[in-house]
């Protein structure tokens, strides 16, 4: 999963139009590399919030927060650290499961506590969520059955404890 | 729109600090009257104080010029959008007040372009309105459709499609707030023109609601302390102040804070008139044609105090190798600027203002004045003496360009404003005319916008009718947007154009003659040996007068003669010679330490002194 320099931002942001063009505009104009991106309203239907996984170095990530916080509809940006917070992806996967190893599949969608969402006589379609590692181990554990189709969420992550970042103070303001 | 929190209700702009925003006295409230949504428009404008605005109306933008026929904000027609633009930018500089420009929809708005990018780069407060589409058109490739806000996304501070009448005077007030608050930039509000044409009311003040914006103009007092004790132990330590400074009105602290501590002063480009040039503490502008004593200052300084400047490339030649001994103080009102290029030592986040006159309280119990900094000022006193700013008499009998430029200042004094176009002309300009007030030297700095001066300096002169406006141009920028001397002549506007006329693109044409031996490949313009255009003709062709003088005795004569005239534009032909080059140079990419003061002449600095 993250290694040293995969960093989790999330991003508060105005729930406006073309906000979401704005923030991903920068980060290619600035020469950054989106991971992964997602993004949805909150529990104030006024503010969305945008989760980003950026790989870089500390002082480029600065910079890139710095500019991020420049724009007008940015209200917040936390970096939110892997050990304080929990992050989870969603994997949706069709694999190859005929009748000889549709037992061992499910066995492996039981181990890693996945679902079975559609059935088709040889295939089977899976959901997970889990962290980025989990699913990666769950991939290399279905794929000797064959994956025929996969698609993968952004990663979406919350602060552990009761704090919370929609009410604490604003980050520009440091 | 997002409900108010606490937070936010704390940081909303109030209506005074909008209106002072636009340079206007906060006006009465106003109770809801039914008008049209340009209507709505034409009185936020005038509600927030807007004196001119430049412009020229096409198809989507014609329904705001209904209202504006009879409003009491003044209109210049330009020629072209980008003069309209350049005009805006000339005038906010000029005047301290956010410019405004308007053009329609597509080709109109898309001509916005380079002056938005100019504005951008040079942090300039200008409010472009452009006419949009109707809204559902919008996305058809209509006719004159063009996607201006997503164009301009990445050139300006921030912009807006309006989606409703109703948000008309909300997002114009918002507008000028962002434009004109904490660092300035240009903000671009699209309008689709059935937004124009729709049935709402009008009311002011609006509330603003920008919670995200929240700019920190009070610097953190333990940087300050940190910044003072910096001070107090720096043997060779440096102000170098940048347009921020300017920006701010900071300039009598600046003064004051450089008097008090005794500290060698720098100006970039962007800060020429925010210190006096004839200061004694003034070393003058560093960079790639900046000043022996100014870049030797910064590369050998053991402390940067950077005030509103931003380690552009221009100032630091190669990166790595620039102030290596020097650690940095460096004070900015926009947080991303910390860093970015250079890192800081203890950053100061603030108005310049502000931290100017909280580093003044600082190091007031400490500073002896220039008397601790003897020895550094021994050094940079023997520069001075050994490399001053200027230039040779051409052999070939031709007139030096630095001459011209140089007597237009002695002649014209300190209280014009003077605006450049790009190049050598500019840099001659920056160094040959001395600058002792703020506002009197408008130039495209970052951007380097060849065309900026013909319309900048309407622009400045709309802003300020009383001050004489030198335009010091180049034959080549002159060529870009000349067209606006005939919204000068009809609008009166009696602009001064200095053409610098080498006869070809100058700069380019140094840099072929220094790093392309000599291979001239596109950049003689025909100005000389053929006289196309003849500058002359082509000024009384747009209303102007007309003067041309090709030698040295008719320098003097021909300026004053132009002075004299204030009821026309006066457009002059300076026709010097071509091979005159900018000194000292950087070349581009390599070290200050390699600054030439003349070609195949490096200044020797005594490695021993230091």
């Amino acid at each position: 999963m993250t290694t040293m320099n995969k960093h989790t931002l999330s991003v508060l942001v105005e729930n406006k139009p073309g906000v979401l063009a704005r923030v991903s505009g920068l980060f290619s104009r600035r020469s950054f590399n989106i991971d992964s991106l997602a993004v949805g309203e909150t529990e104030n239907p006024d503010v969305s919030r945008i989760t980003i996984v950026v790989n870089a170095d500390s002082s480029p990530l600065e910079q890139v927060t710095k500019q991020l916080n420049k724009l007008v509809n940015v209200l917040k940006i936390v970096e939110l650290d892997p050990q304080q917070s929990v992050q989870r992806e969603l994997l949706l996967v069709k694999v190859r499961a005929d009748r000889a190893v549709r037992g061992q599949v499910l066995e492996t969608v039981e181990l890693f506590r996945a679902k079975v969402i559609d059935v088709a006589p040889d295939t089977l379609t899976i959901e997970a969520t889990g962290n980025p590692d989990k699913l990666d181990a769950l991939l290399r554990d279905l794929e000797p059955f064959g994956i025929k189709e996969m698609v993968q969420s952004g990663l979406v992550a919350i602060g552990r404890g009761s704090r919370s970042i929609t009410t604490g103070p604003a980050l520009r303001a440091a | 729109m997002t409900r108010p929190t606490p937070e936010t209700l704390a940081n909303r702009a109030t209506p005074a600090t909008v209106a002072a925003a636009a340079g206007a006295s906060a006006v009465a409230p106003i109770s809801p009257v039914p008008v049209t949504g340009a209507g709505s428009l034409v009185r936020s404008l005038e509600a927030l104080g807007v004196e001119v605005a430049f412009g020229i109306p096409g198809g989507a933008i014609l329904p705001a010029y209904d209202p504006l026929y009879d409003s009491k904000v003044r209109h210049i027609l330009v020629r072209h959008e980008q003069g309209a633009g350049h005009a805006a930018t000339g005038y906010a500089q000029a005047t301290g007040k956010v410019g405004v420009c308007i053009a329609t929809s597509g080709p109109g708005a898309t001509n916005l372009v380079t002056p938005i990018a100019d504005a951008y780069m040079d942090s300039v407060p200008i409010v472009a309105i452009t006419g949009q589409v109707a809204r559902p058109a919008i996305g058809t490739d209509a006719f004159q459709e063009a996607d201006i806000q997503g164009i301009t996304l990445p050139i300006t501070k921030h912009n807006f499609l309006i989606q409703s009448a109703e948000e008309i005077p909300q997002v114009i007030a918002e507008a000028f707030h962002l434009a004109a608050t904490g660092r300035p930039g240009p903000v671009l509000v699209d309008i689709p023109k059935d937004v124009l044409q729709a049935q709402t009311t009008f009311a002011w003040p609006p509330t603003l609601e920008l919670p995200g914006y929240r700019p920190t103009l009070h610097p953190h007092g333990k940087q300050i302390r940190e910044a003072a004790r910096l001070i107090a132990a720096a043997k060779r330590p440096v102000l170098y102040v940048g347009g921020g400074v300017l920006k701010a009105g900071a300039t009598d602290g600046l003064r004051k804070l450089a008097e008090v501590t005794g500290i060698p002063v720098v100006t970039t480009l962007m800060a020429l008139g925010a210190f006096p040039d004839s200061h004694p503490q003034h070393l003058g502008m560093p960079g790639m044609h900046g000043t022996v004593p100014a870049v030797y200052a910064l590369q050998k300084a053991d402390l940067l105090v950077t005030l509103g400047a931003r380690f552009d490339d221009r100032v630091t030649g190669k990166l790595d190798s620039f102030a290596p001994d020097a650690k940095v103080v460096h004070a900015d009102i926009d947080p991303a600027e910390i860093g970015k290029n250079r890192h800081a030592d203890v950053p100061i986040v603030g108005d310049a203002r502000h931290v100017i006159d909280e580093l003044i309280a600082a190091v007031s119990g400490t500073a002896t004045g220039a008397a601790a900094y003897e020895p550094w000022w021994a050094q940079l006193n023997d520069l001075r003496q050994r490399y001053p700013l200027g230039y040779d008499e051409p052999t070939d009998g031709t007139l030096a360009p630095q001459y011209v430029i140089e007597r237009i200042g002695e002649l014209v004094g300190p209280d014009a404003v003077y605006v450049a176009g790009v190049g050598q002309h500019q840099m001659w300009a920056s160094q040959f005319i001395k600058y002792e007030k703020p506002g009197t030297w408008l130039n495209s700095g970052g951007a380097g916008t060849m065309g900026y001066a013909v319309p900048a300096a309407m622009g400045a002169k709309v802003g300020l009718p009383d001050t004489p406006v030198w335009g010091i141009d180049g034959d080549g920028c002159f060529q870009m947007t000349n067209q606006e001397l005939a919204t000068c002549a009809l609008e009166g506007i009696p602009v001064k154009i200095a053409v610098i006329n080498n006869g070809n693109l100058g700069m380019v044409r140094q840099w072929q003659t220094l790093f392309y031996e000599g291979r001239y490949s596109n950049t003689e313009l025909g100005t000389h040996k053929h006289r196309i255009p003849d500058f002359v003709k082509l000024a009384e062709a747009l209303g102007c007068v007309g003067l041309r003088c090709e030698s040295k005795a008719d320098v003097d004569a021909t300026i004053k003669a132009a002075m004299e005239i204030n009821d026309r534009p006066v457009v002059i032909d300076f026709t010097v010679g071509k091979d005159a080059m900018v000194w000292p140079m950087v070349a581009a990419g390599t070290s200050n330490d390699e600054i030439m003061f003349a070609r195949d002449v490096r200044p020797t600095f005594d490695e021993d002194d230091l």
